[in-house]
């Protein structure tokens, strides 16, 4: 270790760190800078102060814990390379088994989210019932309202635990649609290249 | 059997089938609201009450209940039917190739994800219910054991039984009241109404009051009351009318 803890010094920030890194360690989820703040009663730039010292404590190579910045708050995860151990000990039931229909759904959910199962399954050209509450019973999506008018269908979008599974720092991390697949003209194309085939 | 005087009894609408058709058409009647299943049953139900399986009516049915199946269909997906129903076929082409295009993408997207898993195998983090106690939205007040225990006891309870009596009123006949009024009357000149049909029921004690309405219509006996709610006193007409002649023939 380059560095010793600075634990011994009494700097006001530091105190705070420790409080910081307190919170860290007894959530289950993200914790935004302004979550953070409130329950410190302290100023939101000190928070943020406070965190870079403690991302660079619990960075990965030098703690078994590594402070991360994901899904739109900040949470502590075990270091990868304790993953092998972590996986003997530990399940993950949340992405285990996600079938290609789930993966599927799941990209429409975080692309176009909110949307209705109708709207999944216009997409996908199948129905959606199952899958859709598959990815709720995993937490990976949940209800987001409904769409207009009387008895509109339930809205999906994806949740913080997607993220936090996925990695994602927020779901603006996720590439863009345009840099994937074809273009409606490639596409277009080759259907009519079919279509000229067709017997007449 | 003639389909469309099948009769209906749905939450939307009642009546006979042609009818619910007729609405239905003339956009009277809002085709999301019925419910298409309750139709078929009531059809199934009238089929099954016969002997034998009328195929022409079944025919019909299936025409029919298809056709409202679609319009309501066509209904309840109005864009649907906008994109669909009313393109031009190289419009529709077009249509198809960006649903597939958007389709594409969305399975490009999925693979994205599936790779991203990949990598992100060796995450391992603490996962469970928040225990954020972030608003309370409201403090229970400190509760005793023992009030649980007698809520639990108070559920646990037989409800008490329904009473059924109001569903079994009987009517005695005035007859009966006339003929024991009569009879009354037979051994004294006066009596109290009161006294006279105390220790019966509510509708026993009203059909006796009828009876007695009945009587000083006839002319049998005269009623006094000195005052509203005051005893109502019976008093034999026929003997006041002796009375008077015996008087007056004295």
């Amino acid at each position: 270790m380059d560095r010793p803890l600075r634990l011994i010094t009494a700097s006001p920030v530091d105190r705070l760190a420790r409080t910081v890194e307190a919170l860290l360690v007894v959530a289950s989820q993200p914790l935004s800078v302004d979550e953070l703040t409130e329950a410190c009663n302290d100023d939101g730039e000190r928070v943020r102060t406070a965190l870079g010292l403690l991302a660079e404590r619990y960075a990965e190579g030098r703690s078994g814990i590594v402070l991360e910045h994901v899904a739109g708050g900040w949470a502590f995860r075990a270091s990868r390379e304790a993953a092998e151990a972590c996986g003997r000990l530990f399940e993950r039931p949340v992405e285990r088994g996600l079938s290609a229909a789930a993966l599927e759904t799941l990209a429409i959910v975080a692309y176009l989210g909110p949307v209705s199962r109708p709207e999944i399954a216009r997409i996908r050209g199948v129905a959606a019932d199952s899958v859709v509450a598959g990815l709720v019973e995993r937490g990976l999506i949940a209800e987001a309202g409904r769409e207009d008018g009387i008895a509109g269908a339930i809205r999906y979008r994806s949740t913080p635990l997607f993220e936090r599974v996925f990695g994602l720092d927020s779901l603006s991390a996720l590439p863009r649609l345009d840099d994937l697949g074809e273009s409606t003209e490639q596409i277009r194309e080759r259907l009519e290249s079919v279509a000229e085939r067709r017997p007449a | 059997m003639i389909v469309r005087e099948l009769e209906l009894d749905l939450d939307a609408f009642e009546g006979p089938f042609d009818l619910l058709l007729t609405l239905v058409l003339k956009e009277e009647l809002d085709l999301a609201e019925v419910d298409v299943a309750g139709i078929v049953l009531a059809f199934v139900e009238r089929l099954a009450e016969r002997e034998e399986l009328d195929l022409e009516a079944c025919g019909e049915f299936l025409v029919l209940v298809a056709a409202l199946l679609e319009l309501k269909a066509r209904g309840l997906f109005p864009e649907e039917d906008a994109e669909l129903s009313e393109l031009e076929p190289d419009e529709a082409a077009e249509e198809l190739a960006r649903r597939l295009a958007e389709y594409r993408r969305a399975k490009e997207a999925a693979a994205w994800l599936a790779e991203r898993l990949e990598a992100e195998q060796d995450r391992f983090f603490r996962l469970g219910p928040a225990p954020l106690a972030h608003r309370p939205a409201r403090r229970l007040a400190p509760q005793e054991v023992e009030s649980l225990a007698a809520a639990l006891r108070a559920l646990a309870a037989e409800p008490p039984q329904v009473s059924l009596a109001h569903l079994e009123l009987r009517f005695p006949p005035v007859a009966q009241f006339l003929e024991r009024f009569r009879a009354v009357l037979r051994r004294r000149r006066v009596f109290d109404l009161d006294a006279e049909v105390e220790g019966m029921s509510r509708i026993e004690q009203a059909v006796a009051f009828l009876a007695l309405l009945e009587l000083r219509r006839g002319g049998e006996v005269a009623l006094e009351q000195s005052a509203p709610f005051a005893p109502i006193r019976v008093r034999k007409a026929a003997e006041e009318r002796r009375e008077e002649w015996t008087a007056r023939s004295a």
